[in-house]
This record gives structure tokens, sequence and C-alpha cells, in this order.
């Protein structure tokens, strides 16, 4: 027994001496939880080294924790036990969710002023803080790997279908008369895409500038509700549907499974995100381009802009002065210019302040890689509208998997365009509703 | 004459069964309690703000038609499931039961699946599968089989199924093929003698033999069906297309860890768990009078 507490005390004293020499050093550790997998995840890793050693108050420790929802699982597990980190990234569709946790979150535009860093919001392209803004105009969460949807075509399978390659389809008009040559020509898949709501309700919406929601895609209330079984939509849906049986568009899947698709060959034609073009470039051995997604020519006012996808940093709450402190200077470091070229052009994610944009194409980058300020343009195509500043909508999550529900039933023939989406509106709105409720 | 043994010690019976009490009051009960707690709350993601519901997230789901379509998709998969997996399992273990050569080479190949996790199943089946590279996908093809169960419902549930099925049918072959060994011999030999065929002793006296195990087999595969394939579902569809595999465990998982409903995933597994309770009091109750021990 003695012997035991003799050693207990000596452990004890260990770590009193340790804790001592570690406040003595007073270096502030700041939790960065990300979804950042393989070659993203090395590029955020050495953003996070490059700030570390650029200074000595503070020390950013990134952590990968699984994809997007289950590094917010994480998060919110880890918020409820008292342990949440500092900086967390969240999904776009996440962030109803983060900005109705009031407590739980603390809005970046207060954490910058407190730490009296400098902070323009408006250095920021619109169509990228207007995601994250609210309505009085703070900036909620730091947007940090921001993309958008893009139409993507195989020049060679153009080619031997007797297209122009260098004409790629501007309108769905044009693709369906496109797709008809490519299947004539022998191409298996002529049409898929990636991502199914974020491209064909959600910037589908944006780009013809038609509203996803009532009070401004949900931005303006808890109590919106969805307005996605609209005649434009219900004609794009029916459109596709008929595409489908007549085998001229291949349906992929919820996720990026189009890009394999695409990349493989096997597609002649893809939407799919702007950060599918570092492995289209891997892996494809024909020549391909990317373009403007599609629109119907018909619609007043269409093309608008598109609406980003990706991901922002947000701010937990009930942490030190200090470390806030910290987190600002890292938040003020990432929206450097030269930080923010570095990781837009060695990831592909789009440059998210006018600034950034602007170095990038001084520099030179855009006219060696052609295609690769498209994202920005069709982003900045037109000033946002209420209807393509963004969305926000409680629970999207599953909203968003009710939507894909719907939308495989419309492209398997198993229910009629109209009545499928007719029922994402409904089941939807269900959703909603019950976000309200546990949001009030 | 009553055959008892006593404990001397008035603590030591309680001693002895205490941790199996505490590991059954920690793991099962307190989580269970809590899921029914849950159940009757709506919260916000972050646990911020509570509010005391009542019986709301039952009405919800009860007035939800595509939630009790749940209950068909997982009757139809648990009933191909644990019939699938038991039937063939039935005629392997009998099979390999009659093999002299190289027996426990064939008997190990056949347990073997089960050393395969059910996610990895999932992943192996949706690799084999797969609409546009699957190895099995493009055979079918030549055979003029338009296979893709990305769109497709049926062939995607025929795909669950098949993964299902395939993970535990060496679980059932093992307890098969114990229980055809434990077979009395001469009962076969006897029967043999009066002149029946294999395919009379087989239903007259192994058949009713085994239905113990057969039994025992069904509560536990229909219990994998319900919860156990929850991996494979998430490896492949992911209850899609539309809701066409989405069965009732899925949907718990989805709510509740992916879209941070807590109170409606709560209210799901509470239902889950009752019918999970009446379905193996309905087993032990209706079931096992049949059965010959």
């Amino acid at each position: 027994m003695n012997r035991l507490y003799s050693s207990l005390m000596r452990v004890a004293l260990v770590a009193a001496v340790a804790a001592g020499s570690v406040s003595a050093q007073a270096q502030v550790e700041i939790q960065w939880w990300h979804s950042m997998g393989g070659a993203l995840g090395e590029k955020l890793n050495s953003l996070a080294t490059q700030f570390n050693e650029s200074q000595k108050e503070y020390k950013i420790v990134p952590t990968y924790k699984g994809q997007y929802p289950e590094s917010l699982t994480a998060a919110i597990a880890a918020f409820r036990a008292g342990n949440a980190p500092h900086l967390l990234q969240v999904f776009e569709v996440g962030t109803a969710t983060m900005m109705a946790a009031k407590g739980a979150v603390v809005p970046v535009a207060t954490v910058m002023k407190n730490a009296k860093e400098p902070f323009d919001p408006k250095a920021y392209l619109p169509a990228v803080s207007g995601y994250y803004t609210d309505m009085q105009g703070n900036m909620l969460s730091f947007p940090f790997n921001s993309s958008t949807v893009m139409f993507y075509i195989n020049k060679d399978a153009f080619k031997k279908a007797g297209l122009d390659p260098n004409k790629a389809p501007r309108t769905w008009k044009e693709l369906l008369a496109a797709a008809e040559k490519l299947k004539a020509s022998g191409q298996e898949c002529v049409y898929t895409t990636s991502w199914p709501s974020w491209m064909h309700i959600e910037n589908f919406s944006a780009w013809h500038n038609v509203p996803i929601g009532t009070k401004q895609n949900g931005m303006g209330g808890l109590d919106t509700v969805f307005t996605i079984n609209s005649p434009l939509h219900v004609r794009h849906i029916t459109m596709l549907a008929d595409m489908s049986k007549k085998g001229l568009f291949t349906y992929a899947g919820r996720t990026n499974q189009g890009d394999a698709k695409f990349s493989s060959g096997e597609c002649a034609m893809f939407s799919g995100s702007a950060g599918a073009q570092a492995g289209i470039k891997k892996a494809a051995k024909f020549d391909w381009s990317i373009n403007f997604i599609p629109y119907h020519d018909d619609v007043p006012g269409a093309p608008q802009n598109s609406i980003i996808g990706g991901a922002s940093l947000w701010v937990m709450g009930g942490k030190g002065a200090a470390e806030y402190k910290g987190v600002a200077k890292f938040l003020a470091f990432l929206s450097q210019p030269e930080v923010q070229m570095d990781w837009h052009t060695s990831t592909g994610y789009v440059p998210i302040t006018q600034a950034a944009y602007d170095l990038t194409r001084k520099s030179g980058f855009y006219d060696k890689n052609p295609g690769a300020d498209m994202p920005v343009k069709q982003l900045t195509n037109k000033p946002p509208t209420a209807n393509s500043k963004g969305l926000r909508f409680g629970n999207f999550v599953q909203g968003r998997t009710v939507i894909e529900e719907e939308l495989e039933n419309a492209f398997s023939g198993k229910k009629e365009p109209k009545a499928a989406l007719d029922d994402a509106v409904r089941r939807g709105n269900e959703i909603l509703r019950q976000f309200e409720a546990a949001n009030k | 004459m009553e055959k008892r043994v006593v404990f001397r010690s008035a603590w030591l019976p309680y001693a002895l069964v205490a941790p199996q009490i505490a590991i059954t009051v920690i793991f099962f009960f307190w989580p269970a309690a809590q899921a029914v707690w849950y159940s009757f709350q709506l919260q916000d993601a972050f646990g911020l703000k509570t509010q005391f519901v009542g019986l709301q997230n039952f009405f919800h789901l009860f007035n939800d038609p595509l939630y009790l379509d749940s209950f068909r998709i997982t009757a139809i998969f648990s009933i191909l499931v644990a019939g699938g997996g038991i039937a063939i399992a039935l005629l392997l273990a009998v099979m390999a039961d009659r093999v002299v050569h190289a027996a426990v080479g064939y008997k190990t190949l056949l347990i073997w699946p089960y050393a395969v996790a059910p996610a990895i199943a999932g992943v192996l089946y949706s690799f084999l599968f797969a609409p546009s590279i699957g190895i099995v996908t493009y055979v079918l093809k030549g055979l003029g089989i338009d296979w893709n169960w990305i769109i497709n419902g049926r062939q995607a549930m025929l795909l669950v199924v098949m993964a299902a099925v395939w993970n535990q049918i060496s679980y059932n072959f093992l307890f098969f093929l114990a229980g055809l060994q434990s077979i009395p011999k001469s009962l076969l030999e006897a029967a043999a003698i009066d002149g029946a065929g294999p395919g009379r002793r087989f239903w007259t006296i192994v058949f009713p033999l085994l239905s113990p195990t057969t039994f025992f087999l069904l509560v536990v595969n229909i219990v994998f069906a319900f919860f156990g394939t929850f991996g494979i579902i998430d490896a492949t569809t992911q209850g899609g297309p539309g809701t066409s595999t989405l069965i009732l465990v899925y949907k718990v998982y989805h709510d509740g860890v992916k879209a941070a409903d807590l109170g409606g995933s709560s209210a799901q597994s509470v239902i889950l768990m009752f019918i999970v309770i009446v379905l193996t009091v309905m087993q032990f109750r209706f079931v096992e009078r049949k059965v010959n021990y």
C-alpha cells in the first residue's frame, strides 16, 4: 500500500511539473476538425504548418474526422460532452443546423471584431459569402472550400459523333440534339450527373432565377416551404426522365459516382463539381472541356449565376478569449490572397476573395490552365438575386435525401415527375416544420 | 424429488451474476431507456433546446406513408434473408455431411464467409455487381440482362438480399452441420432397411430432428436481417433507389446519426425494439410448440 502511495505521489509530481512547463511556454492550441482526405488533407495540413511556423503564440492542430456528415456528428457529440473543437469544417447543407445552434457557435464576424483583426466581408465573392451571411449582413462562418457545379464534355466522343468538339452545348435544347447524335454514333452512356439534387434542383433553380423555397430560399426565416414543384422544375425533371427512358441519360447515384463514369470515357457529357477536374485530369485518356451548365433558353433571365457547394469553417462557442484571438489570427491568415491562390490553384476549389482571383489571373495560371476560371465566372455571371444567393433549409441532410429519393422515383419511371416533385415538397416541408418546432 | 443446488452464502450468488447484470444494464437497459426518453422529446441537433412533446414523434411516423411502407420493405427483406439463408445453408449442410473425402476442407471453405464483416460483404457485392465496371454485370450483359441496381429497385433489393444471405449462410451451415451430426445413425439405418429413400428419410427423420436448430436459426436470422444488415445497406444502396431498400434500421441510422434528428430516430428505434420483442415472444410461444426437442 505504501509503495503504491509513493508511486502515485511521484506521478502526480511529474504531472504537475509537466503542466507548469507547458504553461510557461503558453502556446495556445487550437483544435481544427475537418473532412479533407487524401491530397486535400495534405494541403490542409500544410496550411496549418505554414501558420504555426509563422508565429509562436498559437498552434493549429488539424484532425481528420471522416466525411462531412461524420465530422458534424462527431462535433455535435463532442459539444454535448463539453469538448467541442475550436474550428469545425461543416458542409453547406449543414449551414442551417449550425446557424440555429445559438450558443454552440460564435459568428465569424464577432470573433474577428473582438480580436480586432481586419475583416471586410465585402472582400469575398458575393456568391460565396452570401451563402454564409445572415439577413443583417453578418458573416456567420468562414468560407473555406467552395466549388460549384460544372458541365463537362468528352471532345473525342463529340468528334466521333460528327459534332464540333469546341462547341459544347449551351442550352438543354442543344444538349438534347447532341445527345441524339452521340447515341447514334454508338455512345452507350450519353449524359450523366453527380449530386442530382445539388445540380438539377438547387443549382438549376439558381441558374434560372427561380426559388427553391419561400423566404429567400429559407434565408429569411425558419417558416420557409419548398417550391421545387413549379412548372419549370416539373418540365426539367420530365425532360430528364424522358431522356432516361430513351437511353440518353444514365443515372449514376446520389453522390459523385458520375465522376468516374465520365473520366473513364463511359459517358460523353456530365454535370459534376468543379472539384472533379483534378480527378478527370488524372484519369481521362481523352480530350475534354469544362463549360457552363446548360439552361433552358426560353426562361427569362437565364442564365443567372450558379450557387456554391463545399464547406465553411464554424467557430464553436464556450472557449477562452486567448483561444478566440488565435482563431481570428488563423482566419486572417487564411484570407490572404497568396494563401487563397495557393489553395485555389492546388485544389481546384474557387478563390473566395476578389483579391485572390485577381492575383491568380495576373499570375497567368488561367492562361496555362484553360477552363480553371470557368467556375468563378459562372458563380459571378450576374449579381446574385434572392433566388441565387444560396439556400438555408433546416435539416437539409434529410431534405436532400428526400429530394434524391423522389428524383430516383421519377427517373426510374416509378412515379410521374409531377407526382414525385409534389411528394418531395410535401415530405420536405414536414422536415422543415419539424426543424422549425425544434428551434423555436 | 427436486434437484437443487443451494448456495450457503447469502451474497455469493449475487456477486457471481453481478458482472453479467452490470453489462446488461449498462449496455442494454440504459441505452434502451434513453431511447425511450428521447422518443418523447423534440431536440435541436446540439441539445441546446429540449421540449417534451409526448407522443408527437410517434404520430408523425405513423402519419408518414413512407414509414409504413418501410415496414413492408423490411418484412420482404427479412423473409427473403432468413428464408434464403436457412434453405441454402441446410442444403449445403446436408451435402457436406455426405462428403467423405476432404470433408474438413469443404467445411472450412463454407464457413469462411462468416469471417467477413457485413459492411465488407456489401462492398464486395457492390463491386461485383457495379453497374458499369462489375464483373457479374459484364456477364449479365452478355446474357442480355440490363443490370443497374442504382435505378432499378427490384435489382437493388436482390443485391442486398444476396449479400446478406451470403454473409449469413456460414453461420447457419455450422449449426445445421452440428445438428446433422448429432442425429443417431441407427435411426437412419433402420429407416433405410424399412425401404425409405433418401428424400423420405430426410423429411420424416432428419428435418423434424433438426427443428430445434431451424427454430433457433430462424430467430437469429430475423434479428440479423433486422439489425445486422445495416452495414450491407450502408455500403451498397443506402436505402435507394427511391426508398426501395430503406429498411427500418437504416432509417433509424440516417435520421439519427446523419440528420441529427434524435427524437424521430429514437421513436423509430423504440418501435423497432417493440417489434423485435413481439416477434421473439411470438416465435417462442407459437413456433416452439411445434418443435421436437
